[in-house]
Protein backbone atom coordinates (compact mmCIF):
# COMPACT_ATOMS: atom_id res chain seq x y z
CA UNK A 1 0.00 0.00 0.00
CA UNK A 2 2.97 2.23 0.98
CA UNK A 3 3.99 1.90 -2.53
CA UNK A 4 0.93 2.33 -4.55
CA UNK A 5 0.46 5.87 -2.36
CA UNK A 6 4.17 6.98 -3.47
CA UNK A 7 2.78 6.29 -7.25
CA UNK A 8 0.33 8.27 -7.38
CA UNK A 9 0.85 12.07 -8.14
CA UNK A 10 -0.86 14.31 -6.10
CA UNK A 11 -3.81 16.37 -7.98
CA UNK A 12 -4.02 13.51 -10.52
CA UNK A 13 -7.30 11.33 -10.48
CA UNK A 14 -6.48 7.76 -10.58
CA UNK A 15 -9.48 6.31 -12.42
CA UNK A 16 -9.43 9.27 -15.09
CA UNK A 17 -5.37 8.02 -15.39
CA UNK A 18 -5.99 4.63 -15.65
CA UNK A 19 -8.65 4.88 -18.07
CA UNK A 20 -6.33 7.01 -20.11
CA UNK A 21 -3.73 4.65 -20.02
CA UNK A 22 -5.95 2.08 -21.49
CA UNK A 23 -6.73 4.31 -24.00
CA UNK A 24 -3.28 4.34 -25.24
CA UNK A 25 -3.42 0.53 -25.12
CA UNK A 26 -4.13 -1.13 -29.14
CA UNK A 27 -7.48 -2.76 -28.42
CA UNK A 28 -5.81 -6.52 -29.80
CA UNK A 29 -3.02 -6.16 -27.19
CA UNK A 30 -4.83 -5.27 -23.87
CA UNK A 31 -6.93 -8.67 -25.10
CA UNK A 32 -3.83 -10.78 -25.43
CA UNK A 33 -3.00 -9.35 -22.15
CA UNK A 34 -6.03 -10.58 -20.35
CA UNK A 35 -6.55 -13.50 -21.70
CA UNK A 36 -2.83 -14.37 -21.01
CA UNK A 37 -2.92 -13.65 -17.83
CA UNK A 38 -6.49 -15.22 -16.78
CA UNK A 39 -4.90 -19.00 -18.89
CA UNK A 40 -1.44 -18.05 -17.15
CA UNK A 41 -3.50 -17.44 -14.29
CA UNK A 42 -5.55 -20.42 -14.34
CA UNK A 43 -3.33 -22.73 -15.54
CA UNK A 44 -0.88 -21.83 -11.95
CA UNK A 45 -4.20 -22.49 -9.58
CA UNK A 46 -4.66 -25.88 -11.79
CA UNK A 47 -1.33 -27.44 -11.56
CA UNK A 48 -0.04 -25.16 -8.38
CA UNK A 49 -3.19 -26.67 -6.81
CA UNK A 50 -2.85 -30.56 -8.44
CA UNK A 51 0.88 -30.71 -8.12
CA UNK A 52 0.80 -29.39 -4.05
CA UNK A 53 -2.58 -31.34 -3.41
CA UNK A 54 -1.35 -34.74 -4.50
CA UNK A 55 1.95 -34.32 -3.02
CA UNK A 56 0.94 -33.84 0.04
CA UNK A 57 -1.75 -36.25 0.00
CA UNK A 58 0.93 -38.69 -1.29
CA UNK A 59 3.41 -38.22 1.72
CA UNK A 60 0.54 -38.37 4.23
CA UNK A 61 -0.87 -41.57 3.00
CA UNK A 62 2.38 -42.81 2.85
CA UNK A 63 3.16 -41.52 6.68
CA UNK A 64 -0.02 -43.07 7.43
CA UNK A 65 0.79 -46.76 6.07
CA UNK A 66 4.52 -46.89 7.44
CA UNK A 67 1.82 -45.80 10.92
CA UNK A 68 0.07 -48.73 9.57
CA UNK A 69 3.06 -51.15 9.66
CA UNK A 70 4.13 -50.19 13.46
CA UNK A 71 -0.12 -51.11 14.49
CA UNK A 72 0.23 -54.23 12.40
CA UNK A 73 4.09 -55.12 13.89
CA UNK A 74 2.18 -54.46 17.84
CA UNK A 75 -0.51 -56.69 16.14
CA UNK A 76 1.19 -59.45 15.31
CA UNK A 77 0.76 -62.34 17.96
CA UNK A 78 4.26 -65.00 17.02
CA UNK A 79 1.70 -67.43 18.73
CA UNK A 80 -1.09 -67.20 16.83
CA UNK A 81 -1.35 -70.07 14.18
CA UNK A 82 -2.93 -69.33 10.53
CA UNK A 83 -6.12 -71.64 10.78
CA UNK A 84 -5.35 -75.08 9.08
CA UNK A 85 -7.50 -76.97 6.61
CA UNK A 86 -8.78 -80.26 5.70
CA UNK A 87 -6.95 -81.58 2.50
CA UNK A 88 -10.63 -81.97 0.94
CA UNK A 89 -10.57 -78.34 1.25
CA UNK A 90 -7.94 -77.18 -1.02
CA UNK A 91 -8.85 -75.34 -3.77
CA UNK A 92 -8.50 -76.97 -7.14
CA UNK A 93 -6.89 -75.74 -9.83
CA UNK A 94 -4.82 -73.60 -7.67
CA UNK A 95 -4.16 -70.21 -9.38
CA UNK A 96 -1.00 -69.23 -11.19
CA UNK A 97 -0.84 -65.58 -10.35
CA UNK A 98 2.11 -62.78 -11.23
CA UNK A 99 2.14 -59.90 -12.66
CA UNK A 100 3.25 -61.67 -16.00
CA UNK A 101 1.78 -64.57 -18.07
CA UNK A 102 2.98 -67.79 -16.65
CA UNK A 103 4.55 -68.65 -19.97
CA UNK A 104 7.22 -65.92 -19.24
CA UNK A 105 7.13 -67.26 -15.62
CA UNK A 106 11.60 -68.05 -15.14
CA UNK A 107 11.99 -71.81 -15.17
CA UNK A 108 15.29 -72.78 -13.06
CA UNK A 109 17.66 -75.09 -13.62
CA UNK A 110 17.43 -77.23 -10.22
CA UNK A 111 20.77 -78.98 -11.03
CA UNK A 112 23.08 -75.38 -11.54
CA UNK A 113 20.71 -73.63 -8.76
CA UNK A 114 21.98 -72.47 -5.13
CA UNK A 115 20.39 -70.66 -2.47
CA UNK A 116 22.74 -67.74 -1.49
CA UNK A 117 22.80 -66.88 2.00
CA UNK A 118 23.98 -62.93 2.70
CA UNK A 119 24.18 -60.66 5.87
CA UNK A 120 24.67 -61.05 9.58
CA UNK A 121 24.72 -65.20 8.97
CA UNK A 122 27.98 -67.29 10.24
CA UNK A 123 27.25 -69.70 7.44
CA UNK A 124 27.51 -68.68 4.20
CA UNK A 125 28.06 -71.23 2.11
CA UNK A 126 25.88 -71.52 -0.69
CA UNK A 127 22.91 -74.35 -0.38
CA UNK A 128 22.24 -76.92 -3.50
CA UNK A 129 18.44 -78.25 -4.31
CA UNK A 130 19.90 -81.15 -3.20
CA UNK A 131 20.46 -80.52 0.42
CA UNK A 132 17.93 -78.24 1.51
CA UNK A 133 15.41 -81.35 0.58
CA UNK A 134 17.53 -83.35 2.90
CA UNK A 135 16.25 -81.01 6.40
CA UNK A 136 13.66 -81.79 7.84
CA UNK A 137 9.88 -81.03 6.13
CA UNK A 138 6.76 -80.07 7.51
CA UNK A 139 3.31 -80.06 5.61
CA UNK A 140 0.88 -77.05 5.73
CA UNK A 141 -2.79 -76.88 4.48
CA UNK A 142 -3.55 -72.88 5.11
CA UNK A 143 -5.38 -70.28 2.98
CA UNK A 144 -3.16 -67.98 0.58
CA UNK A 145 -4.89 -64.67 0.35
CA UNK A 146 -3.95 -62.50 -2.34
CA UNK A 147 -3.78 -58.20 -1.97
CA UNK A 148 -6.63 -58.13 -4.66
CA UNK A 149 -8.96 -60.06 -2.16
CA UNK A 150 -9.35 -63.26 -3.45
CA UNK A 151 -8.16 -66.30 -1.52
CA UNK A 152 -7.09 -69.72 -2.15
CA UNK A 153 -6.21 -72.75 0.64
CA UNK A 154 -3.39 -74.90 -0.87
CA UNK A 155 -0.90 -77.58 0.87
CA UNK A 156 2.66 -76.79 1.24
CA UNK A 157 5.75 -78.96 2.20
CA UNK A 158 8.81 -77.67 3.18
CA UNK A 159 11.15 -76.60 6.05
CA UNK A 160 10.68 -74.13 8.50
CA UNK A 161 12.36 -70.88 8.00
CA UNK A 162 13.10 -70.74 11.29
CA UNK A 163 14.89 -74.01 11.24
CA UNK A 164 17.40 -72.79 8.40
CA UNK A 165 17.92 -69.67 10.00
CA UNK A 166 19.09 -71.52 12.96
CA UNK A 167 21.14 -73.76 10.96
CA UNK A 168 23.16 -71.04 9.17
CA UNK A 169 23.25 -69.43 12.48
CA UNK A 170 21.75 -66.13 11.88
CA UNK A 171 21.30 -62.82 13.47
CA UNK A 172 17.43 -63.15 14.33
CA UNK A 173 18.12 -60.06 16.24
CA UNK A 174 18.27 -58.05 12.91
CA UNK A 175 15.09 -56.67 11.58
CA UNK A 176 14.62 -58.41 8.00
CA UNK A 177 15.18 -61.06 6.08
CA UNK A 178 15.57 -60.15 2.81
CA UNK A 179 14.42 -62.61 -0.15
CA UNK A 180 15.53 -62.36 -3.52
CA UNK A 181 13.94 -64.28 -7.05
CA UNK A 182 14.79 -65.05 -10.36
CA UNK A 183 11.28 -63.60 -11.73
CA UNK A 184 12.36 -61.04 -14.40
CA UNK A 185 12.86 -57.45 -13.15
CA UNK A 186 13.98 -58.69 -10.61
CA UNK A 187 11.06 -59.42 -7.40
CA UNK A 188 12.71 -59.05 -3.88
CA UNK A 189 10.26 -58.77 -1.08
CA UNK A 190 11.61 -57.84 2.90
CA UNK A 191 10.01 -59.99 5.92
CA UNK A 192 10.10 -58.57 9.34
CA UNK A 193 12.14 -60.89 11.83
CA UNK A 194 9.42 -62.02 13.75
CA UNK A 195 7.39 -63.00 11.15
CA UNK A 196 10.54 -65.18 9.35
CA UNK A 197 10.96 -67.16 13.28
CA UNK A 198 6.80 -67.69 12.95
CA UNK A 199 6.33 -71.30 13.67
CA UNK A 200 4.80 -71.50 9.74
CA UNK A 201 6.61 -69.40 7.92
CA UNK A 202 8.33 -71.83 5.43
CA UNK A 203 11.28 -72.38 2.50
CA UNK A 204 8.39 -74.37 0.41
CA UNK A 205 10.31 -77.57 -1.90
CA UNK A 206 6.39 -79.37 -2.23
CA UNK A 207 3.10 -78.17 -3.41
CA UNK A 208 0.37 -80.72 -2.94
CA UNK A 209 3.21 -83.34 -2.01
CA UNK A 210 4.73 -82.98 -5.32
CA UNK A 211 7.96 -81.21 -5.83
CA UNK A 212 7.05 -77.17 -6.64
CA UNK A 213 5.87 -76.42 -10.41
CA UNK A 214 7.34 -73.77 -12.29
CA UNK A 215 3.59 -72.07 -11.90
CA UNK A 216 4.03 -71.89 -7.75
CA UNK A 217 8.10 -71.10 -7.85
CA UNK A 218 10.42 -73.76 -8.26
CA UNK A 219 12.55 -74.56 -6.87
CA UNK A 220 11.71 -72.53 -3.59
CA UNK A 221 8.94 -70.38 -2.46
CA UNK A 222 8.84 -68.59 0.82
CA UNK A 223 5.58 -69.88 2.03
CA UNK A 224 4.00 -66.99 5.09
CA UNK A 225 0.39 -67.24 5.92
CA UNK A 226 0.54 -64.40 7.98
CA UNK A 227 1.57 -61.97 5.19
CA UNK A 228 -0.89 -61.41 1.92
CA UNK A 229 0.24 -63.38 -1.33
CA UNK A 230 2.53 -60.87 -2.65
CA UNK A 231 4.50 -61.11 0.72
CA UNK A 232 5.76 -64.98 -0.38
CA UNK A 233 7.94 -64.99 -2.95
CA UNK A 234 8.35 -67.55 -5.51
CA UNK A 235 11.89 -68.50 -7.10
CA UNK A 236 14.03 -67.61 -4.83
CA UNK A 237 17.65 -67.28 -5.52
CA UNK A 238 18.93 -65.41 -2.49
CA UNK A 239 18.37 -64.75 1.31
CA UNK A 240 19.99 -61.72 2.90
CA UNK A 241 20.00 -61.40 6.96
CA UNK A 242 19.70 -57.55 7.28
CA UNK A 243 19.26 -54.60 9.62
CA UNK A 244 18.29 -52.39 6.62
CA UNK A 245 15.26 -51.66 5.22
CA UNK A 246 15.57 -52.79 1.21
CA UNK A 247 12.08 -52.42 -0.37
CA UNK A 248 10.58 -54.76 -2.20
CA UNK A 249 8.97 -55.27 -5.91
CA UNK A 250 5.68 -54.08 -4.76
CA UNK A 251 6.05 -52.67 -1.54
CA UNK A 252 8.05 -50.09 -3.45
CA UNK A 253 4.91 -49.50 -5.89
CA UNK A 254 2.86 -48.45 -2.64
CA UNK A 255 1.69 -51.86 -0.95
CA UNK A 256 1.59 -51.76 2.88
CA UNK A 257 5.30 -53.20 3.82
CA UNK A 258 4.01 -55.44 6.75
CA UNK A 259 0.79 -56.72 5.04
CA UNK A 260 -0.02 -58.98 7.73
CA UNK A 261 -2.92 -60.92 8.23
CA UNK B 1 -28.19 -33.78 28.08
CA UNK B 2 -24.44 -32.95 26.93
CA UNK B 3 -22.46 -30.10 28.51
CA UNK B 4 -22.59 -28.66 25.23
CA UNK B 5 -25.90 -27.70 24.75
CA UNK B 6 -26.47 -26.60 27.89
CA UNK B 7 -23.84 -24.02 27.75
CA UNK B 8 -25.22 -22.84 24.28
CA UNK B 9 -28.38 -22.28 25.40
CA UNK B 10 -26.56 -20.32 28.42
CA UNK B 11 -24.32 -17.93 25.84
CA UNK B 12 -28.07 -17.09 23.71
CA UNK B 13 -31.17 -17.21 25.46
CA UNK B 14 -33.33 -15.69 22.81
CA UNK B 15 -32.26 -18.30 19.87
CA UNK B 16 -34.13 -20.92 19.33
CA UNK B 17 -33.46 -24.46 20.77
CA UNK B 18 -30.43 -26.39 19.96
CA UNK B 19 -31.98 -29.44 17.53
CA UNK B 20 -27.96 -30.69 16.76
CA UNK B 21 -25.43 -30.27 19.74
CA UNK B 22 -22.10 -29.47 18.34
CA UNK B 23 -20.63 -32.89 18.82
CA UNK B 24 -23.21 -34.41 16.63
CA UNK B 25 -23.08 -31.81 13.88
CA UNK B 26 -18.89 -31.92 13.98
CA UNK B 27 -19.33 -36.30 14.47
CA UNK B 28 -21.97 -36.74 11.50
CA UNK B 29 -19.58 -34.25 8.63
CA UNK B 30 -16.59 -36.05 9.74
CA UNK B 31 -18.32 -39.49 9.63
CA UNK B 32 -19.61 -38.36 6.07
CA UNK B 33 -16.32 -37.26 4.65
CA UNK B 34 -14.62 -40.68 6.25
CA UNK B 35 -17.37 -42.75 4.88
CA UNK B 36 -17.46 -41.42 0.89
CA UNK B 37 -13.00 -41.52 0.93
CA UNK B 38 -14.06 -45.42 2.15
CA UNK B 39 -16.58 -46.21 0.09
CA UNK B 40 -14.56 -44.68 -3.07
CA UNK B 41 -11.20 -46.56 -2.53
CA UNK B 42 -13.37 -49.81 -1.37
CA UNK B 43 -15.04 -49.57 -4.73
CA UNK B 44 -11.23 -49.54 -6.63
CA UNK B 45 -10.21 -52.20 -3.87
CA UNK B 46 -13.07 -54.20 -5.42
CA UNK B 47 -12.49 -53.61 -8.73
CA UNK B 48 -9.00 -55.63 -8.01
CA UNK B 49 -11.13 -58.98 -7.49
CA UNK B 50 -15.01 -58.76 -8.25
CA UNK B 51 -17.05 -60.30 -5.88
CA UNK B 52 -20.15 -60.23 -8.66
CA UNK B 53 -20.20 -59.70 -12.19
CA UNK B 54 -19.74 -56.12 -12.93
CA UNK B 55 -16.47 -53.45 -11.71
CA UNK B 56 -17.34 -49.85 -10.64
CA UNK B 57 -16.03 -47.21 -13.04
CA UNK B 58 -13.39 -45.88 -12.33
CA UNK B 59 -14.50 -42.00 -12.58
CA UNK B 60 -16.37 -42.61 -9.23
CA UNK B 61 -13.63 -44.48 -7.46
CA UNK B 62 -10.62 -43.01 -5.66
CA UNK B 63 -6.84 -43.76 -5.63
CA UNK B 64 -6.45 -44.67 -9.00
CA UNK B 65 -5.41 -48.45 -8.70
CA UNK B 66 -5.45 -50.85 -5.90
CA UNK B 67 -2.63 -49.67 -4.29
CA UNK B 68 -3.54 -46.31 -4.42
CA UNK B 69 -6.98 -47.11 -3.21
CA UNK B 70 -5.41 -49.53 -0.80
CA UNK B 71 -3.26 -46.82 0.69
CA UNK B 72 -6.71 -44.40 1.03
CA UNK B 73 -8.72 -47.20 2.58
CA UNK B 74 -6.31 -47.51 5.29
CA UNK B 75 -5.70 -44.26 6.03
CA UNK B 76 -9.53 -42.88 5.43
CA UNK B 77 -10.21 -46.02 8.25
CA UNK B 78 -8.58 -44.33 11.65
CA UNK B 79 -10.62 -41.65 10.83
CA UNK B 80 -13.87 -43.60 10.60
CA UNK B 81 -13.36 -45.75 13.32
CA UNK B 82 -11.75 -42.90 15.58
CA UNK B 83 -14.67 -40.78 15.06
CA UNK B 84 -17.55 -43.79 15.08
CA UNK B 85 -15.94 -44.77 18.47
CA UNK B 86 -16.41 -40.93 20.11
CA UNK B 87 -19.62 -40.78 18.48
CA UNK B 88 -20.76 -44.68 20.42
CA UNK B 89 -19.68 -43.44 23.36
CA UNK B 90 -21.22 -39.96 23.70
CA UNK B 91 -24.19 -41.31 22.19
CA UNK B 92 -24.39 -43.73 25.02
CA UNK B 93 -22.97 -41.23 27.78
CA UNK B 94 -25.59 -38.60 27.02
CA UNK B 95 -28.74 -40.73 26.76
CA UNK B 96 -28.70 -39.51 22.65
CA UNK B 97 -29.27 -43.00 21.41
CA UNK B 98 -32.23 -43.80 24.56
CA UNK B 99 -33.64 -40.65 24.21
CA UNK B 100 -34.24 -40.25 20.12
CA UNK B 101 -33.80 -43.59 19.04
CA UNK B 102 -35.93 -45.54 21.62
CA UNK B 103 -38.46 -46.80 21.45
CA UNK B 104 -39.14 -48.66 18.42
CA UNK B 105 -42.24 -50.22 18.13
CA UNK B 106 -43.77 -52.68 15.20
CA UNK B 107 -46.78 -50.19 15.21
CA UNK B 108 -45.13 -47.19 15.25
CA UNK B 109 -42.75 -48.24 12.06
CA UNK B 110 -45.67 -48.94 10.39
CA UNK B 111 -47.60 -46.16 11.33
CA UNK B 112 -45.38 -43.55 10.20
CA UNK B 113 -44.09 -45.89 6.72
CA UNK B 114 -47.60 -45.29 5.66
CA UNK B 115 -48.20 -41.42 6.61
CA UNK B 116 -44.38 -40.89 4.86
CA UNK B 117 -45.66 -42.69 1.98
CA UNK B 118 -49.08 -40.67 1.48
CA UNK B 119 -47.27 -37.16 2.26
CA UNK B 120 -48.88 -36.79 5.81
CA UNK B 121 -45.71 -37.26 7.81
CA UNK B 122 -44.80 -33.95 10.20
CA UNK B 123 -41.69 -32.81 10.47
CA UNK B 124 -43.22 -29.27 12.76
CA UNK B 125 -40.20 -30.46 15.81
CA UNK B 126 -37.15 -31.64 14.17
CA UNK B 127 -35.79 -32.79 17.43
CA UNK B 128 -38.21 -35.33 17.72
CA UNK B 129 -37.40 -38.55 15.20
CA UNK B 130 -40.46 -40.51 14.39
CA UNK B 131 -40.26 -43.84 13.68
CA UNK B 132 -39.23 -44.41 9.90
CA UNK B 133 -36.16 -42.23 11.18
CA UNK B 134 -35.61 -44.11 14.14
CA UNK B 135 -35.35 -47.61 12.77
CA UNK B 136 -32.91 -45.81 9.88
CA UNK B 137 -30.73 -44.01 12.44
CA UNK B 138 -30.59 -46.91 14.75
CA UNK B 139 -30.14 -49.75 11.84
CA UNK B 140 -27.52 -46.99 10.16
CA UNK B 141 -25.64 -47.30 13.79
CA UNK B 142 -25.44 -51.13 13.83
CA UNK B 143 -24.46 -51.59 10.03
CA UNK B 144 -21.61 -49.03 10.34
CA UNK B 145 -20.62 -51.37 13.19
CA UNK B 146 -20.64 -54.80 11.14
CA UNK B 147 -19.14 -53.10 8.32
CA UNK B 148 -16.19 -52.24 10.49
CA UNK B 149 -16.07 -55.45 12.44
CA UNK B 150 -16.19 -57.26 9.03
CA UNK B 151 -13.30 -54.89 7.51
CA UNK B 152 -11.11 -55.80 10.74
CA UNK B 153 -11.88 -59.55 9.87
CA UNK B 154 -10.83 -59.54 5.73
CA UNK B 155 -7.71 -57.63 7.25
CA UNK B 156 -6.62 -59.55 9.92
CA UNK B 157 -8.25 -63.26 9.37
CA UNK B 158 -4.96 -64.27 11.34
CA UNK B 159 -4.85 -62.10 14.02
CA UNK B 160 -8.60 -61.80 14.25
CA UNK B 161 -9.02 -65.48 13.34
CA UNK B 162 -12.21 -65.61 15.72
CA UNK B 163 -13.71 -62.42 14.61
CA UNK B 164 -13.31 -63.51 11.06
CA UNK B 165 -14.73 -66.92 11.95
CA UNK B 166 -17.86 -65.18 13.24
CA UNK B 167 -18.44 -64.00 10.17
CA UNK B 168 -18.11 -67.44 8.56
CA UNK B 169 -14.42 -67.01 7.05
CA UNK B 170 -12.62 -64.90 5.28
CA UNK B 171 -14.70 -65.29 1.67
CA UNK B 172 -18.30 -64.43 3.90
CA UNK B 173 -16.81 -61.68 5.23
CA UNK B 174 -15.75 -59.73 2.23
CA UNK B 175 -19.55 -60.44 1.09
CA UNK B 176 -20.59 -59.01 4.78
CA UNK B 177 -18.39 -55.90 4.23
CA UNK B 178 -19.94 -55.86 0.62
CA UNK B 179 -23.56 -55.69 1.65
CA UNK B 180 -23.23 -53.41 4.53
CA UNK B 181 -21.50 -51.25 1.67
CA UNK B 182 -24.42 -51.64 -0.57
CA UNK B 183 -26.77 -50.80 2.42
CA UNK B 184 -24.93 -47.48 3.70
CA UNK B 185 -25.12 -46.29 -0.46
CA UNK B 186 -28.98 -47.11 0.21
CA UNK B 187 -29.37 -45.16 3.22
CA UNK B 188 -27.20 -42.65 1.82
CA UNK B 189 -29.82 -42.14 -1.07
CA UNK B 190 -32.58 -41.78 1.02
CA UNK B 191 -31.32 -40.02 3.31
CA UNK B 192 -29.39 -36.78 1.14
CA UNK B 193 -32.95 -36.68 -0.79
CA UNK B 194 -34.68 -36.54 2.37
CA UNK B 195 -32.22 -34.00 3.73
CA UNK B 196 -32.84 -32.17 0.69
CA UNK B 197 -36.47 -32.01 1.15
CA UNK B 198 -37.05 -31.27 4.42
CA UNK B 199 -33.89 -28.01 4.08
CA UNK B 200 -34.31 -27.28 7.47
CA UNK B 201 -33.03 -30.25 8.44
CA UNK B 202 -29.97 -29.94 6.86
CA UNK B 203 -29.53 -26.46 8.41
CA UNK B 204 -30.10 -27.92 11.58
CA UNK B 205 -27.51 -30.08 11.11
CA UNK B 206 -25.27 -27.49 9.48
CA UNK B 207 -25.82 -24.61 12.53
CA UNK B 208 -27.23 -26.61 15.12
CA UNK B 209 -30.93 -24.69 14.77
Amino acid sequence: MGRMRKLLIPGVDKTLLVKDAIKTMPDLTRRRFISGGASLGALTLLTGCDVSDSFSAEDMLKKISKFNDGVQAWMFNPDALAPTFPESAITKPFPFNAYYDIDDAPEVDGKTWRLEVRGLVENKKPWTLEELYKLPQVKQVTRHICVEGWSAIGSWTGTPLRDFLKIIGADTRAKYVWFQCADKEGYNSPLDMPTALHAQTQMTFKFGDEILPTAYGFPMKIRVPTKLGFKNPKYVISMEVTNDYKGGFWEDQGYNSFSGN
Amino acid sequence: MSALTVSEEHTSPTAAKVIQPAWVRILHWTNAVAMVLMIMSGWQIYNASPLFNFRFASSITLGGWLGGALLWHFAAMWLLMVNGLIYLALGFATGRFRKKLLPITPTGVIADTKAALTGKLSHEDLSKYNYVQKLLYAGIIVVGVVIVLSGLSIWKPVQLQWLTALFGGYDAARYVHFICMAAICAFLVVHVALAFLVPKSLRAMIIGR
